[in-house]
């Protein structure tokens, strides 16, 4: 069970403005039926002002909840000033959001920030032409967006960028990208990204895991072909190890070694590991 | 009966029989004996454990009470016979199971091939039967085991079991079935199926949580997860958890009495029957995910289009009626359950499915109930949904991606 506010509770059972406006100015649409939740905002102007919003929503308590919230806030503001809004904004209106549900404020953003394009006349090419390329192709999210999202909300790590725009919560093949720009954004920052894989690693954990993936992980691939492997000494970042049983005396031992021991090691423990065999 | 709440969530827990609360509580407070010990006072609660055994056994048509081995619950009983067997059998580096498993077993498969492991998952067609042929045809010399649930958790699917047992006995491949959903909804039995292996859950049919059963035919080549004592012939050690084990003994009587009486067997699959129906002829937009006919009779899994799972949970919630959905928000990850995207459900209702999962306690007020609330909360949301034409009352075309 989701840790919803007293806010988002009241506002997924009463949501406020839902509906049409059937002479709405402006109508925008994101996300998808596909993807599980998805908005489509109405707003009706009068000069700059926003004098009414509606919304339709397809999705959990909080994406309605979100999407009454966003009305709510943007009723009765001029265009300049709604503009102003962020997704924080719609967070703080709800008391808060669960970690993993953030992603349904970014959307009510998302929906407010393509309504002003359209009442500017700027040019919103549908999907996401205007948005830069798709990182995120099972959920159809931009660069921009990612890139916005970790600015606006101080994120540091892929599982945050996940929550809030859902990039890399399917299949994880974006994930290295993601990771790269959260380096990048960190950089223009100036911070350095909190992502474990550069937090320098302690010499017991880095022992710990070297034996661990030895014992888990290559000691069963030797096994099968009847050799086996015993860790020698670890010093630093240069492994030793010794080759026993069939692999001792393999021909190809260094192919082995080269192959499974190192590239395991650097697969699970740090990517610049050196293995040396001791005979 | 808790009358605050409507529970239609058997599939994820069921209430703890009066009958086996009754039967446990001397075992905390007089009964509390060791039942290892040299001593009476330990030594006769043994003969509790070992009654339990025999009721087990009997739920499960075991020969031999030994058959049964008590763990900690389906999770343990699972991976104790999958690893297990692995450790026996260490130069055969294939498993073969299918792609809507548990995540007991899916994990634990998942986990094996990062190890070097070769593991087949069977598909299922899209009303959540499994490719039977498909099975026999992945099975090689090098297949160390063979998986397969009785009933899966979310459709309430029936695998044909049997079919696969007399295979892999016919292979000499180990077979384990995981009868979690099966247990206590239709007869299980060992040597109907000739599985090697079972496992089954106690909170899963009025029993606690924290006890469940691994059957290993007698002669199965397996090595323990656990070293320690010699409890479970050393194949599960640890002291007992006699009240545990009392409890699940008495819900195995009680299992065999409910499946005899054939007239409230029929009162179940008449109540579900009846949502179901109900259901799907009030919302056309409405469909049933899995198999009509092979499946257990207290499951439904029913996907109403252009709503979304969590909401009607939500809803429902508000309601006091508790069920379940396969939906990516309830669940805490971003897609639908692996078993709706096996069967390629669509997505405009995968996100929309509930399951409800009725019980023996199940009565019909209930039924009713949520008959009389659900059409009130599927338009609210139908109303909020930029997919649903309230003018027409019906969907809106939806574009391309949807599909």
């Amino acid at each position: 069970m989701w840790e919803y506010t007293e806010k988002v509770k009241e506002l997924y059972k009463n949501p406020k403005n839902v509906g049409e406006i059937p002479d709405a100015d402006v109508v925008v649409e994101v996300g998808s039926i596909v993807c599980g939740d998805a908005l489509t905002l109405y707003l009706k102007l009068d000069g700059d002002k926003i004098v009414d919003a509606k919304f339709k929503t397809f999705g959990c308590g909080s994406a309605i909840a979100s999407s009454s919230a966003l009305t709510e806030m943007i009723k009765g503001k001029t265009v300049e000033e709604a503009a102003k809004i962020t997704n924080k904004d719609i967070v703080e209106f709800l008391g808060g959001l669960p970690d993993q549900k953030m992603h349904c404020s970014v959307m009510g953003q998302e929906a407010l920030e393509k309504a002003i394009k359209k009442i500017k006349g700027q040019k919103v090419e549908d999907e996401h032409e205007d948005e830069g390329a798709i990182v995120c192709q099972c959920f159809g999210v931009s660069e921009n967006l990612i890139r916005r999202v970790i600015n606006e909300n101080n994120l540091t790590t892929v599982e945050e960028v996940t929550n809030y725009t859902k990039a890399g919560g399917a299949c994880g093949s974006c994930i290295p990208k993601i990771e790269d720009i959260i380096k990048e954004e960190l950089a223009k920052a100036g911070e350095k990204p909190k992502s474990v894989s550069v937090k320098p690693m302690s010499n017991l954990k880095r022992m710990q895991l070297v034996e661990e993936t030895i014992q888990n992980v290559i000691r069963p691939v030797l096994m099968r072909d009847g050799g086996d492997i015993e860790l020698v000494e670890i010093e630093g970042k240069k492994v030793y190890v010794a080759l026993r049983g069939h692999c001792a005396h393999c021909v190809i031992s260094d192919v082995t070694m080269k192959n499974l021991v190192e590239d395991k090691l650097r697969e699970f423990v740090e990517n610049d590991i050196e293995v040396i065999e001791v005979k | 009966m808790n009358t605050n709440i409507i529970y239609l969530d058997n599939n994820a827990t069921t209430m703890v029989a009066p009958e086996v609360v009754e039967a446990m509580l001397p075992f905390f407070t007089q009964r509390y004996g060791n039942p290892s010990s040299m001593h009476d006072f330990g030594g006769d609660v043994a003969h509790d454990v070992e009654n339990a055994r025999h009721s087990v056994a009997q739920m499960l048509g075991a020969d031999y009470d030994y058959e049964i081995v008590f763990t900690s619950g389906a999770t343990e009983s699972d991976n104790m016979a999958i690893l297990g067997t692995l450790q026996y059998y260490r130069d055969k580096k294939h498993i073969v199971t299918t792609k809507v498993e548990h995540p007991a077993v899916l994990n634990l498969c998942r986990q094996l091939e990062r190890e070097g492991y070769t593991v087949t998952y069977v598909p299922v067609d899209n009303e959540g039967n499994l490719d039977v042929q498909f099975l026999f045809d992945s099975v090689t010399n090098d297949t160390a085991i063979v998986s397969v649930m009785y009933a899966n958790n979310e459709t309430g699917v029936i695998f044909p079991v049997e079919e696969i047992g007399a295979f892999c006995k016919k292979r000499g491949v180990p077979f384990h079935v995981d009868a979690v959903q099966a247990i206590g909804k239709i007869p299980v039995n060992v040597n109907a199926i000739q599985c090697d292996l079972l496992a089954i859950s106690g909170h899963k049919f009025h029993a606690p949580k924290g006890i469940g059963v691994l059957y290993v035919r007698r002669g199965t080549r397996m090595r323990p997860l656990l070293y320690g004592g010699h409890q479970e012939k050393a194949r599960r050690p640890g002291t007992h958890n006699v009240p545990g084990i009392v409890g699940i003994g008495k819900a195995s009587q009680l299992v065999i009495q409910h499946l005899e009486n054939k007239d409230e067997v029929a009162r179940v699959k008449r109540l579900r029957d009846k949502l179901e129906d109900g259901l799907l002829s009030q919302f056309p937009n409405a469909h049933l995910n899995g198999n009509k006919i092979k499946r257990v009779d207290n499951t439904t899994n029913i996907g109403f289009e252009f709503i979304e799972g969590e909401a009607i949970l939500l809803y429902l919630n508000e309601k006091g009626i508790a069920a379940s959905s396969g939906s990516a928000c309830s669940s805490g990850s971003l897609e639908p359950s692996h078993v709706l995207r096996a069967m390629g459900v669509p997505f405009t209702s995968a996100h929309g499915s509930i399951r409800f999962s009725l019980s023996r306690y199940t009565t019909e007020v209930e039924i009713d109930y949520a008959l009389q609330v659900m059409p009130e909360l599927v338009n609210r949301l139908l109303e909020i949904s930029p997919y649903w034409d309230s003018k027409n009352k019906k969907g809106k075309p939806i574009g391309e991606l949807a599909r």
